[in-house]
Formats: structure tokens, C-alpha cells, sequence
């Protein structure tokens, strides 16, 4: 057993509630179109994968609910003490509302260590004011501790602890990919988007993943959206699966129901002889 | 000695301005990666702020000064949003030549406003003469030290203890996942844009006492590109050594070697180090990513 996580999560919504609807979007960069026109649901509490070959669209749709994309048409909109629009919002914005993300080329503060990777995490929760600077004192001591304590939460649970203090430039690709969701998960996100979290790793790391991911929904209740090409690993631990297929949505549901479906079958075997 | 101990305080009170406007120009490069040419008329728009609240509308020294930085610090922010803002995403080339513009603007401001004619600046910094071993030193230039340097610090400081400070390293490191942070990107350029115009006021009141109010000011903020080549375009405490080795070089060839060479040897110490250390004696190398 494990024990109850003082870090929860912060969405209002009850297991099931839709909590990301993704309306008809439709993203071109001049003469490409990266999304046509693509809806999908997300509902509080579940692990929501999204798959597809090499350009289908996942990344320009993960970096569309992010912020950094900015789709042509369609809407996004998100869900919690109240209906948010994510299109009208910039990046930051976004974070704030409780969209954590990790990125497929891992985007950390490379000259840093992870301790300050994850600091940077507790941002958005820190009051930052430029006049009392966090200088080491009285509200602003108390305050540090209490991220310290988050933070040095997340390190036991990530199995991060002999790394802390290293510059994560100097660490192996898979331990990077392990404090970038950690970096993530020190927003305390209602809703995690994760693009490749496995990417590159050897059986072992990949194991430890999708353990840390599966404990970071049943026990938080976070919700996840997640990009991955293992097919094992996916089908295994998603309630829902969407299919992407340059730029559209071909192929939506459990993944029993995707396994089955003739389009998914034809878009990868198609991947395959092409 | 005392010629030696002479020309070093003269050498530090300018490499300690210089410092400052160097931390400045470091802190817009590093955040945003805009190269400012407008440095040096941050400088000469400071100085002309605090003989504008002083000595024309007569404030006592300590609220024209404070005025002066608040005005500058807006001033900061709002080149930002009107002028660097609309450019993000643009050719580098293109927010540079903007800044070049940027430059003739606030000169042709000042110049429209004040007239080019040098005034005399309200030296409220006392400029009586110090003996300190031997030498004799004026008292302004020791205060200019000690201020830059306790400026200097308080810098240091907020970069590596604030949160602000801490977002503003962040964006520097990978704007994206500052971003994804949900740190503001705005905000720190903004902020890096109004830090910039505050530590060149202080420079430039600096300057100002020394040299009086007028368009030399913003010359000696052209100095500004020697001092970061060398400490390294994106490393704050090499804008803080650069200058300092800057100010000396020229002090003390100025003062052993002959008037006119001083001008000179620091862009020849320049370039033998770039030929070590092209990135600079502190700056990171680039490390393209694939
Ligand atoms: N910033 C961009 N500028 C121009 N084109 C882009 C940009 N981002 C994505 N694209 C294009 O959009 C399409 C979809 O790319 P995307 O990265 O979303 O695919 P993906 O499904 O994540 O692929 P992968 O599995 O290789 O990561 C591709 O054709 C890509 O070239
Ligand atoms: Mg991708």
C-alpha cells in the first residue's frame, strides 16, 4: 500500500465527467494540414491514448490543447470549476488551469538540476511578487518549504532520489524522460498530457513508466491523455483509444473496439508496406 | 603605487558602469535573444530623466533619482510591448535592425526635447577629494563602485533566489517548457526590458556626474559590445568581470601607455581572447539541437 498523496489533484470534476473536448479542429502550417478538422473527448479519471504513424497529427493536437499551437478552426474547450476556452488562452495561461504536459524531445531546463527542474514545476503555485522575491524569509521561507515538501514527495516517488542534485544535461535519456514527468506532475495538473513518455527506453524503463503512470491516475485521479507507439504498452493500460491518420480521426473507442477496426488495420498495415 | 591605485579606482568606477550596462543587455539577449543596440540611449534617456526631476523641476536628489527609475522601468516595459513584442518570431535580423532604429529614436527624443547642448548635471553625489594611500581619489567615484557593485548583487540575488528570477533563467534555458510551466514569457521580457532601463539610468546618473549631461553618454554605452563579447553574451557574471576588465584595461593604458591607445587596446584584448574562447570568456556554447 501506498500512502495517501498530500500532492492531489486539482479538478473538480467527478470520474467520467467529460472533462477536454477537443470541437472540429482544423491546423495548416502554409500548405500543410497537421489537423482536419479532429474532435475527441477526454473524461475526468481516465487514461486517454492517442495513436497513429509517423506525421498522423499527435503532437500538432497535443501542442493545440497546450497552447502552443494555435488552430485555425474548431474549439477546445476545458473543463473544471468552470468551462474554459482554451483557443482564447495562451500557453502559460493554460498551465495554470491545470494542463501539465511532457514533451517528445525533451524540453527540460538542461544547465539546471533536477531539484530546480521541479522546482519550476511548483511555479505556478508560488506568489510571486518581484518586490518580496522569495528572499529567504519569514511568508516566503514557510512557503518554500511547503514546495520543498511536494517536490521532495514526487523524488520519492519517481525513485529520483540519487539523481537529485545532478544537472539533468549529464543524465540518460530515459531518467530525463522520468524527471520531465515529474516536472509536470509538481504542477499538481488536473489533466496530463504526456507525447512519447517511453520513447527510447529498454523493457525495464518502460515497465517503471507505465507503473508511474498507471499509480499517477488510480491514485491522484489524473486524468492522461497519452501519445505512444507501443502497441503493448498502450492497449494494455488505456480505457480509450483515438486513431490519427494524417490529420484525421479514423478510428475511436476501447481498445478491443480499435484492434477491430478495419480502417486502424489498413492505416497500419499501409505504414508498414509504404 | 599612487598613479597605479589612481588610475584602478578611475579603471573600476567605469567597468563598474559599464557592468551595469552590461547586466542589462545580458538579461534581454539571455531571455529573449534580442541584441539591443539601444543600450547605450537607455544610458543618455536615464541620465537626461534624473537632470530633468532634479535640476529642472528641482525634486530633492533622492525622490528625482527614484522618479527617474520608475519612469525608466515603464519606459522598459512599454519598448517591449510596442516595439519588441509585434517582432517575436521575426528574422533576428529584423528585431535588430529595430533595435538600431530603436537607438536613433531616443536619441532624436532627447535631442528634441533637451536641445544637444551639454548641461551640467546636480552633483548631489559628494566629489570632494579621498586620500586613501597615498592617492587621492574623488569621492563620487568610490560611491559609484560601491553602488554598482551593492546593485550588482542585489541582481545576483533575484536571479538566483526569486521566483521571478528563477522563471527568468528558465525562459533563457527552453522557452517552451517555461512555458508549459506556466510561466509568462511576456512578463520576463517585459521585466528583463524594464531591469535593462533601471541599471542604465543608474549608469547613466553615474556617468552623468562624472562627465555631465549630454549626447557622450550614450558613445560610452556603445562599450557595451566589448564588455559582453568578452564575458560572454548570455553569462551575467561575465558582464560583471567584462566590465571591470574592460574599465581597467583602459585605465591603466591610458594612464602608462598614452591617451588614444587606451581606446584601442581593449578591442585588441577582445579579439585575442575571441580567438581562445569564441564564445566568450563565460558564455555557453551553443549546442545545436537535432
Ligand atoms: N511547427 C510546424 N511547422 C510546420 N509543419 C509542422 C509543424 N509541426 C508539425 N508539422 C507538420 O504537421 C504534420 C503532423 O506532425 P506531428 O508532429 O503532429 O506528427 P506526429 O503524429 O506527432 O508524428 P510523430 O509520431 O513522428 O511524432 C507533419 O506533416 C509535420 O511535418
Ligand atoms: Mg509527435
Amino acid at each position: 500500500m501506498t500512502t495517501a498523496p498530500s500532492f492531489a489533484t486539482v479538478s473538480q470534476l467527478a470520474p467520467g465527467e467529460p472533462q477536454l473536448v477537443v470541437e472540429k479542429i482544423t491546423l495548416s502550417f502554409g500548405g500543410v494540414t497537421a489537423l482536419a478538422g479532429v474532435s475527441l473527448d477526454v473524461r475526468q479519471g481516465e487514461i486517454r491514448a492517442v495513436i497513429g504513424p509517423n506525421g498522423a497529427g499527435k503532437t500538432s493536437l497535443l501542442n493545440s490543447i497546450s497552447g502552443l499551437y494555435r488552430p485555425q478552426q474548431g474549439r477546445i474547450l476545458f473543463h473544471n470549476d468552470q468551462e474554459y476556452n482554451l483557443l482564447e488562452r495562451r500557453p502559460d495561461q493554460i498551465a495554470r488551469l491545470g494542463v501539465a504536459r511532457s514533451f517528445q524531445n525533451i524540453e527540460l531546463f538542461r544547465h539546471m538540476t533536477v531539484l530546480d527542474n521541479l522546482m519550476l514545476g511548483r511555479h505556478i503555485h508560488m506568489k510571486s511578487n518581484v518586490l518580496d522575491c522569495g528572499l529567504y524569509w519569514g511568508r516566503a521561507q514557510k512557503e518554500e518549504v511547503r514546495h520543498r515538501q511536494v517536490v521532495e514527495e514526487i523524488i520519492d516517488f519517481l525513485e529520483i532520489e540519487a539523481i537529485r542534485k545532478k544537472p539533468v544535461g549529464t543524465l540518460s535519456y530515459g531518467l530525463q524522460k522520468r524527471v520531465e514527468l515529474g516536472r509536470a506532475l509538481a504542477l499538481e495538473p488536473a489533466i496530463l498530457l504526456l507525447d512519447e513518455p517511453m520513447a527510447g527506453m529498454n523493457v525495464e524503463e518502460k515497465e517503471d513508466m507505465a507503473r508511474f503512470i498507471l499509480d499517477i491516475n488510480e491514485e491522484r485521479g489524473v486524468t492522461i491523455v497519452l501519445i505512444e507507439h507501443d502497441m503493448g504498452v498502450v492497449m494494455d493500460i488505456s480505457d480509450r483509444i483515438a486513431v490519427l491518420d494524417f490529420g484525421r480521426k479514423i478510428g475511436d473507442g476501447t481498445p478491443d473496439e480499435v484492434r477491430a477496426n478495419p480502417e486502424v488495420i489498413k492505416a497500419y498495415l499501409g505504414e508498414d508496406h509504404g | 603605487m599612487n598613479l597605479f591605485l589612481q588610475l584602478t579606482i578611475s579603471g573600476m568606477t567605469n567597468g563598474a558602469v559599464y557592468a551595469l550596462v552590461a547586466l542589462g543587455f545580458v538579461l534581454i539577449y539571455k531571455s529573449s535573444d534580442v541584441i539591443n543596440f539601444a543600450q547605450g540611449e537607455l544610458l543618455l534617456v536615464g541620465a537626461y530623466l534624473a537632470f530633468f526631476f532634479v535640476a529642472q523641476l528641482g525634486l530633492a536628489w533622492p525622490i528625482g533619482v527614484l522618479l527617474a527609475l520608475l519612469v525608466a522601468a515603464g519606459l522598459g516595459i512599454l519598448i517591449e510591448r510596442l516595439v519588441l513584442e509585434p517582432l517575436i518570431g521575426e528574422p533576428i535580423i529584423s528585431v535588430i535592425m529595430v533595435t538600431i532604429g530603436l537607438s536613433s529614436l531616443l536619441r532624436a527624443i532627447v535631442n528634441g526635447i533637451w536641445t544637444p547642448r551639454p548641461r551640467l548635471f546636480p552633483s548631489f553625489i559628494p566629489s570632494t577629494d579621498v586620500h586613501i594611500l597615498g592617492a587621492v581619489v574623488s569621492a563620487d567615484r568610490l560611491w559609484a563602485i560601491a553602488l554598482s557593485f551593492a546593485l550588482l548583487a542585489l541582481f545576483t540575488l533575484f536571479f538566483r533566489r526569486s521566483s521571478e528570477g528563477i522563471a527568468m533563467r528558465a525562459v533563457a534555458d527552453d522557452q517552451q517548457a517555461a512555458l508549459s510551466m506556466g510561466i509568462s514569457v511576456k512578463r520576463v521580457f517585459a521585466i528583463a526590458w524594464s531591469i535593462a532601463a533601471v541599471t542604465a539610468t543608474v549608469g547613466g546618473i553615474m556617468l552623468a556626474n562624472i562627465i555631465g549631461v549630454s549626447g557622450d553618454i550614450s558613445r560610452i554605452g556603445l562599450r557595451v559590445f566589448p564588455v559582453v563579447i568578452l564575458g560572454g553574451l548570455d553569462s551575467i557574471p561575465g558582464a560583471i568581470i567584462g566590465g571591470m576588465v574592460i574599465g581597467l584595461l583602459e585605465a591603466w593604458t591610458g594612464g602608462y601607455v598614452g591617451q588614444g591607445l587606451n581606446q584601442v587596446l581593449p578591442f585588441v584584448v577582445l579579439v585575442l581572447i575571441l580567438m581562445v574562447r569564441p564564445y566568450g570568456l563565460f558564455g555557453q556554447e551553443i549546442i545545436e539541437r537535432v
